[in-house]
Order: C-alpha cells, then sequence, then structure tokens
C-alpha cells in the first residue's frame, strides 16, 4: 500500500467513525460550543448538560475572553450569558454582528434577566433565541438542534453563493444585501476567449472540450483572482473579468494587465503540456479598457447576476474581437494605457473605428517581450 | 426536611445532572457564594451600583438552579433595589444564606 492509499485509508475510516458518533448521539451532537458566563456554578452546569448531549465545550468567563475565544478558534454555536464584567453580554451581540466572521454565528441567550425589554434587545441584535434560568435541559437540547440545523442550512446556502457567484460577490451580498440597480463605479473590464475555438471543438470529442475548457477555466480563474479581479461571466469559451467593482481595488488597469500577462504565460504552460500528448496549442486574446462602468444586479428578485454594463464593457469586447484582425495578444483602451505609465512596455496600434462607436479611439498592444 | 430548598427543584437537578455532579457543583457554590456576599456588602459600601447588581443577579441565578427560593426572592429583591437596599438587607441575606448553605450541603450528601 503506498504512503497516499494509507492515508486515505486512515481518512476514510476516521470518517466512519465520526459518522458512526453522530448517530451515536442524534443529529447536531457533537458540536463545538462556547458557553461565556461569569458566574463558575453557571458555567459548571451548562458545560455538563451539553456534553451530556455529546458536545464538546470550551468556557469564556466574561464577554472579552469570549469574544477573543471566538475570533481564535472555531465555534458552532455560543451560550451567551446577559450579566458579565468587562464586556457583557449585550456588547458581544455588538460585536459579533459587526464582525463578517462571526456575523452569522448562532447564540442563544440564556439569562434570568427580568423583564422583556432586555430579552428584545437581545433578539435585535442577532441572538438565536433566549432561554430562563435555570435552563431546562429538555428545551435547551431542542433550542440547540434547532439553532444547529439553521446554521448548516446557512453555511449550505453560503457555499452555494460561493459556487455559483463569485466571493467577492458573495461578500457584497453579505455585507450590502440583495437589491436590484446599479452604482456607478471607475472599473477596468476585460474580456478574453480562446482564438479557433470552434474549429478546435470540430476537431475534438465533446468530453475532451470539456475537460479543455475546465482546464482553461481554472488557470485563468487563478490568474484573474490572483491580481484582484472577478470573473462575472462565462460563455462558452469566452470571459468577462471586472477590476474594481464590487470591491474597490487600488489600481485597477495594472491589476487587468497583470492578470493578462499571467493568463498568458499560463496558456503558453498549458500549451508545452498539450504539444506533449499531441495536441494543438491554443491561442487567446484579450481586450482590456477603463472607465466609468454602471454594476449592481441586474434580473428579476427570483434570478439575478451581478455584472456592469456601459461604454467601457463594449469597448473591451471590442478590443477583444480586435485581437484577431490585429494579430495581437492583449489589446488596451486609453485609459488602462495611460493609468499605466510605463509600467508595462506598450505599442501604439493608432486610432482605430469600432462598431457603434461615434469616434475612433486609441488602441494600445502590450510588447511581445512583456508577456514572459 | 428544610425549608430553605425545594426539593423538586433540587431532585430534578440531580435527575438532569446527575447527583454525584450536583454534590461537586454544591461545593463550589459554597466555595463561590461568600465571595458574592462581600462583594454585596463592599459594593454597596463603595457605591458600585453595577457591581452591587451583577452579585446580587449571579446569586439569584444560581439559588434558582439549586431551589433555594427564598434566599433567590432575597438576592431578586437586592438586584432589583440596587445599593440602596440598606445593609438590613444584607444582614437578612447573610443570616438566611447560613441556613440555606447547610441544608444544601445535607441535601447534596444524602444521596
Amino acid at each position: 500500500m503506498t504512503d497516499e492509499m494509507g492515508a486515505r485509508a486512515a481518512a476514510s475510516s476516521a470518517g466512519a467513525a465520526a459518522s458512526r458518533a453522530r448517530m451515536a448521539t442524534g443529529p447536531g451532537a457533537g458540536a463545538r460550543l462556547l458557553v461565556a458566563d461569569d458566574n463558575k456554578v453557571n458555567r459548571l452546569l451548562m458545560t455538563r448538560s451539553l456534553e451530556l448531549q455529546g458536545h464538546k465545550v470550551a468556557t469564556a468567563e466574561n464577554g472579552r475572553v469570549a469574544l477573543d475565544m471566538l475570533r481564535a478558534e472555531t465555534f458552532d454555536l455560543v451560550l451567551l450569558d446577559m450579566e458579565m464584567p468587562e464586556l457583557d453580554g449585550f456588547g458581544v451581540l455588538e460585536k459579533m454582528a459587526a464582525d463578517n466572521q462571526l456575523r452569522s454565528l448562532p447564540v442563544i441567550v440564556t439569562s434570568s434577566l427580568e423583564g422583556i425589554a432586555d430579552i428584545v434587545r437581545c433578539i435585535e441584535l442577532g441572538a438565536d433565541d433566549y432561554l430562563h434560568k435555570p435552563v431546562n435541559p429538555v428545551l435547551l437540547k431542542a433550542r440547540i438542534n434547532s439553532s444547529l440545523e439553521k446554521k448548516r442550512l446557512r453555511d449550505q446556502q453560503q457555499e452555494l453563493i460561493k459556487r455559483f457567484a463569485t466571493s467577492e460577490v458573495a461578500n457584497d451580498l453579505q455585507e450590502s444585501g440583495f437589491a436590484l440597480g446599479g452604482r456607478r463605479v471607475r472599473a477596468t473590464v476585460m474580456f478574453s476567449d480562446i482564438r479557433g475555438f470552434t474549429t478546435l471543438v470540430e476537431s475534438q470529442s465533446p468530453e475532451e472540450t470539456i475537460e479543455l475548457l475546465n482546464t482553461y477555466y481554472t488557470l485563468m480563474f487563478d490568474a484573474i483572482s490572483g491580481q484582484g479581479g472577478v470573473v462575472n461571466q462565462m460563455i462558452g469559451d469566452g470571459l468577462m473579468a471586472i477590476f474594481g467593482a464590487p470591491q474597490a481595488l487600488d489600481d485597477a488597469p495594472l491589476a487587468a494587465v497583470r492578470a493578462a500577462l499571467d493568463m498568458v504565460e499560463m496558456i503558453d504552460l498549458f500549451n508545452v503540456e498539450r504539444v506533449g500528448m499531441d495536441k494543438e496549442p491554443i491561442r487567446i486574446g484579450i481586450g482590456i479598457a477603463s472607465g466609468e462602468v454602471v454594476a449592481g444586479y441586474t434580473g428579476t428578485q427570483q434570478r439575478a447576476t451581478y455584472t456592469c454594463i456601459g461604454d467601457t464593457v463594449n469597448l473591451a469586447a471590442r478590443l477583444e474581437a480586435h485581437t484577431k484582425e490585429v494579430q495581437r495578444g492583449i489589446l488596451l483602451d486609453g485609459d488602462t494605457q495611460a493609468a499605466l505609465g510605463d509600467k508595462v512596455p506598450l505599442d501604439v496600434l493608432g486610432q482605430v473605428m469600432f462598431k457603434g462607436k461615434s469616434v475612433a479611439v486609441p488602441v494600445y498592444a502590450v510588447k511581445a517581450q512583456a508577456q514572459r | 426536611m428544610p425549608d430553605t430548598i425545594d426539593k423538586n427543584t433540587f431532585s430534578e437537578l440531580q435527575e438532569a445532572a446527575g447527583a454525584e455532579f450536583v454534590t461537586e457543583l454544591v461545593d463550589t457554590f459554597l466555595e463561590e457564594a461568600p465571595g458574592m456576599l462581600t462583594e454585596l456588602r463592599s459594593a454597596m459600601q463603595a457605591q458600585q451600583a453595577d457591581k452591587f447588581r451583577r452579585a446580587a443577579h449571579s446569586l439569584k441565578s444560581n439559588c434558582q438552579t439549586f431551589g433555594a427560593i427564598r434566599l433567590g426572592a432575597m438576592a431578586r429583591d437586592l438586584e432589583a433595589n440596587g445599593i440602596s437596599s440598606g445593609s438590613g438587607a444584607l444582614d437578612a441575606l447573610e443570616t438566611h444564606y447560613a441556613e440555606a448553605a447547610a441544608d444544601l450541603k445535607e441535601l447534596s450528601r444524602d444521596g
């Protein structure tokens, strides 16, 4: 047995043991919980109840310690007392709400607060639930299982959003929520596609094409996100990426050009592999334009996508198409060139009259020696 | 049987957490509670309203756990009335605590 197989076998038997443990103690058991309470008797009793339910428990004696632990370790749920020295439960809830990493962590408040106003305040501050002390163990178990289940669904949803949107869009959604409509921002837009893709598709099996596309997209995503860009559309072999939206980027034009250079380099490396396997090398064309775009969610309340529209987007698409005519890999518009200064060597290709444009625009090509 | 502690509450606690564990828990309470009583007195003298309220709240919460109904009610009054409760209320609390503590110890040892 190889080392790798051994490791895999060990991992799968650990997985089986974990699932057996889950079955033995019911759903939601085996979670990692934090108990924050300044009273030692309460801490001990709560820990005992939770351990009897099959959970792993850590404790904090005040709100400040609890926050430190929440930021340093991973927990599934917090049981929070309200009356605590240094930082009380309200303070913990406020700090958690303001923290991206902690905002969605479920909190069950366990307290013997008098009066409804404070309980309402807890819920308003984001607590999932409120249990009056002394806590009934059966009620505690039910509430914890329900909170953990809700968290599991939330995590799953988050995971799906990340898979079908970009992480930047996922963050933007988490921070600002979802609303249709755009806002004007300065950004750099990139279009890229594979040259002669149609011919390529005809010369190979559909399975090979899918595999090629998957590799191609993996490489392009790496290059683009490595420079802070966001791929927001994939159509066949073409993709559109945005630099500087939805989240601002320091030097978006330079980042886009660097990403383009990385993309070309990755395709060169990929081609070495393809030629080694007796396959045709592929070539890509990239168009980049900078300026004002309208960025936001378009679609309907049920189905929407994050996108950018405007002249800058059209120009980037035209430049990408133009790479075929001038037989150059990366073309830029005047705004991108102006922002670059002399950081990347360029050739001046002169003014070009694009379809749909009323005036000719200057076009620049990244010099071949920059593509190293 | 002592009437300082509600027997139903106490045996429910034993059932849920285990009698042996409850014995340890009572010991912990008996270690911690004198500190809370001292804190109540010093907070009252120093006019520290927050500290006073927190100590009373903490004591009340533990009393409710063990079924120390009367002691819990006294602590609850202290929490509500704050440092204006008067030192007489603290004297009464301390006297009753001594009784409740003894009963609690006895109950937890009965098994």
